[in-house]
């Protein structure tokens, strides 16, 4: 039995690093996204607003494994090269997921009180340096937690890869499963058991960021449960 | 018809009564006065069994609210047991409390039928009497939002006359209105104290309306009586240096 | 731009179809995530000693591993140790329910906090009897506000669907790949599935959207 569980497990563990890195690279992908068409939302240009809507509109309202059938095997078909699978994935994560953080990042500048805006106009700053030194790193601390969320949502679709053979976790475990067909409760066992650690990290990492940031803001940070709801509301 | 015996009831850390003795004789109008957080409002919650106590006890009407008799000993209260003696205790709220999912009439219809088991004839001829009452006979058809503050808690008024309560809570039932419509709530206040004999108990910051309709006012001040007597007595001659100070401090700010 | 207008219109017919399952899926699905809910929130509320932790924890689980995992462990973990066999179809539709009843209960209990605890209160103080505080007062509140939270997780899981085709599903996603295979040509089946899903999601959303204002008014 254990002999078996070993062998299980270092199968699957050679899917970790696929994982990691689709989420790392999707991760970033997402962030930059976010902010690219999050503050576009909220640019006065009507052809800009109207190019990140449209961004945002299709891949929201896709499915994300359509999406990355798409850019897997439609996309080689249209321009000659087909993409690493790797790469693909972490593609269609940060696409995807970055439509969504648009919405979380202009939420959240909105949510910054207006009387912020007005006292950086009434101070002459320029619209950039309203964004970029007033409205943006209050509204930063906010987006933290629909982050952290947003994240682990990422991560959960790194299984999705599976589709399209870029060797992480999820792979691994159903390249066993004729082989070890009797021991399907230890397979599902350990990817389960290393996605919701993965998830812890992103999660403990979040909170450190929500944490200093707070701090630079000079509030005390909010106090949170495990689903990250906030139990008290934040001080000053 | 309201006693209350050495009841203590902290939250937390931070004890609220202690020890606090007091009774309200039948048909009485009390009104409590003092600083936030001496436990005024406290003491109607208790009463309305919005809360419980962590010792002592409370008596309306004879019976025990918080304990139940069982066996010559002292139990305390289960919620099937309140709910029989909450039905004579009725409250009106700061916030008014007035359910949104109901128009007008069917706030004031709704607990005489299911709590005190009236027809639904008997309950809105009740209703339309109240509201006559209150002066708000036209909108009984109307939806509370559509209603100002005000004529808001007009209705809660009604609403909690509907139940034909023993005992009335007034909460700081004017602090949340516009200063021009307080006028109108502390008439039908005046109105009901005059013509009913239900014993009243009123937290509030309206001095002039406590002079006027109180047959006595009880200073409170951390969980403790301060002093009390009739609103003449109190507020021209305090006793306490406690009740002076805060009598001039409220009387300067009107 | 390499597009074949012929073998789009073929392909339709068969992607319609694979229409219909998704949308299948998602009407059941939708269906027990609503129900299942209702219940994982009441138990949660009623403290239950050893049941209402082991629903949280199951809950926090769900709600932080992919559900294709949960697919799969539904559809092979099952029949054997149970003997049940299910359709791919029938286990899509568990799965997804369960999935999304861990995000409609959060929805739920959300709902009935955002009621005013004077509303509560209120009802007290009329000694209302219990049952009548929730079915008169604090629901008539509390449904209309979780409406356009549930018309989201619809949306959302109309959208995860495509992923049941690792078992077996025959999808909108499932009946493009199939067109792929036998004409040779991907650009038109998975193009026009990826139309297909825009069609629906995004008009639904912003009907979600609509009803979010017309609730927030209330």
């Amino acid at each position: 039995m254990s002999e078996h569980f070993r062998q299980i497990l270092s199968s699957i563990l050679e899917g970790l690093n696929a994982t990691i890195w689709a989420a790392l690279g999707g991760i970033a992908l997402t962030v930059v996204l976010s902010f690219v068409a999050g503050l576009a939302l909220l640019s006065p240009v009507r052809l800009v607003r109207f190019v990140s809507r449209l961004y945002v509109e299709v891949f929201r309202g896709t499915s994300e494994v359509v999406q990355l059938f798409w850019l897997y095997f439609v996309l080689p078909a249209l321009v000659g090269f087909k993409l690493v699978p790797l790469f693909a994935g972490i593609l269609v994560l940060g696409l995807n997921h970055g439509a969504y953080g648009a919405e979380i990042v202009r939420g959240a500048v909105n949510s910054v009180p207006r009387a912020q805006y007005e006292g950086a106009v009434a101070l002459n700053l320029t619209p950039a340096q309203r964004m970029f030194r007033v409205l943006l790193p209050q509204a930063v601390v906010e987006m933290l937690p629909p982050f952290n969320n947003l994240f682990i949502q990422l991560l959960k679709s790194t299984a999705l890869l599976s589709f399209i053979s870029a060797g992480e976790i999820t792979e691994r475990g159903e390249l066993l499963r004729p082989v070890f067909g009797s021991e399907i409760v230890t397979i599902y066992g350990i990817e389960l058991v290393l996605y919701l650690l993965l998830a812890v990290v992103i999660t403990v990492i979040m909170r450190a960021l929500e944490r200093v940031g707070a701090r630079r803001l000079g509030r005390t940070p909010v106090k949170r449960n495990l689903r990250g709801k906030a139990l008290e509301t934040a001080g000053r | 018809m309201i006693r209350f015996d050495r009841v203590v009831k902290s939250y937390g850390d931070h004890v609220v009564l202690r020890e606090l003795d007091f009774t309200v004789a039948p048909g009485e109008f009390v009104t409590l006065i003092g600083p936030s957080g001496s436990g005024k409002t406290t003491i109607l919650r208790l009463l309305m069994t919005l809360e419980k106590i962590d010792s002592g006890t409370i008596q309306v009407g004879g019976e025990y609210l918080s304990h139940r008799e069982r066996g010559g000993k002292l139990v305390p209260a289960d919620e099937k047991y309140l709910r029989g003696i909450r039905r004579r205790i009725g409250m009106v709220f700061q916030q008014f409390n007035l359910f949104p999912n109901m128009k007008v009439l069917q706030n004031i219809t709704e607990a005489p039928i299911r709590s005190l088991g009236l027809s639904k004839g008997e309950a809105e001829a009740r209703a339309v009497d109240l509201l006559e009452m209150v002066g708000l006979s036209e909108k009984a058809d109307a939806h509370p939002t559509q209603l100002s503050g005000g004529q808001q808690q007009r209705v809660a008024i009604a609403r909690a006359l509907a139940m034909r309560p023993d005992v009335l809570l007034l909460d700081e039932v004017t602090s949340a209105l516009d200063p021009e419509l307080v006028a109108g709530v502390l008439a039908v206040l005046k109105q009901i104290a005059a013509t009913t004999d239900i014993t009243i108990l009123c937290v509030t910051h309206e001095m002039q309306f406590a002079r006027d309709v109180s047959d006595r006012v009880i200073m409170f001040d951390q969980g403790q009586v301060v002093e009390e007597g009739t609103p003449e007595r109190l507020f021209t001659e305090p006793s306490q240096p406690r009740t002076q100070e805060f009598l001039k401090a409220v009387i300067q700010r009107a | 731009m390499d597009w074949d207008w012929n073998n789009a219109a073929d392909s339709i017919p068969l992607l319609l179809k694979g229409l219909v399952v998704t949308l299948e899926l998602t009407l059941l699905g939708s269906l027990v995530a609503y129900v299942l809910g209702v219940v994982f929130a009441l138990v949660r509320r009623g403290g239950i000693p050893v049941v209402s932790q082991l629903v949280y924890l199951f809950v926090e689980f769900v709600r932080s591993t992919p559900l294709l995992i949960q697919v799969f462990v539904l559809y092979y973990l099952l029949p054997p140790t149970t003997g049940i066999k299910m359709s791919p179809f029938v286990t899509g539709v568990i799965a997804l329910g369960v999935h999304y009843a861990c995000y409609t209960a959060e929805v739920y209990r959300a709902g009935i906090e955002a009621v005013p605890k004077g509303q509560w209160e209120a009802a007290t103080a009329l000694s209302l009897p219990r049952r009548r505080v929730w079915t008169g007062v604090i629901l008539p509140q509390a449904v209309p506000r979780v409406l356009p939270a549930l018309g989201n997780y619809t949306i959302s899981m109309f959208k995860e669907t495509p992923l049941l085709l690792a078992i077996g599903v025959v999808d909108v996603l499932s009946s493009a790949k199939a067109v792929g295979a036998e004409t040779f040509r991907v650009v038109e089946p998975y193009t026009i599935a990826g139309i297909l899903f825009l069609l629906i999601s995004y008009p639904a959303s912003i009907i979600v959207r609509r009803l979010e204002r017309r609730v927030g008014q209330l």
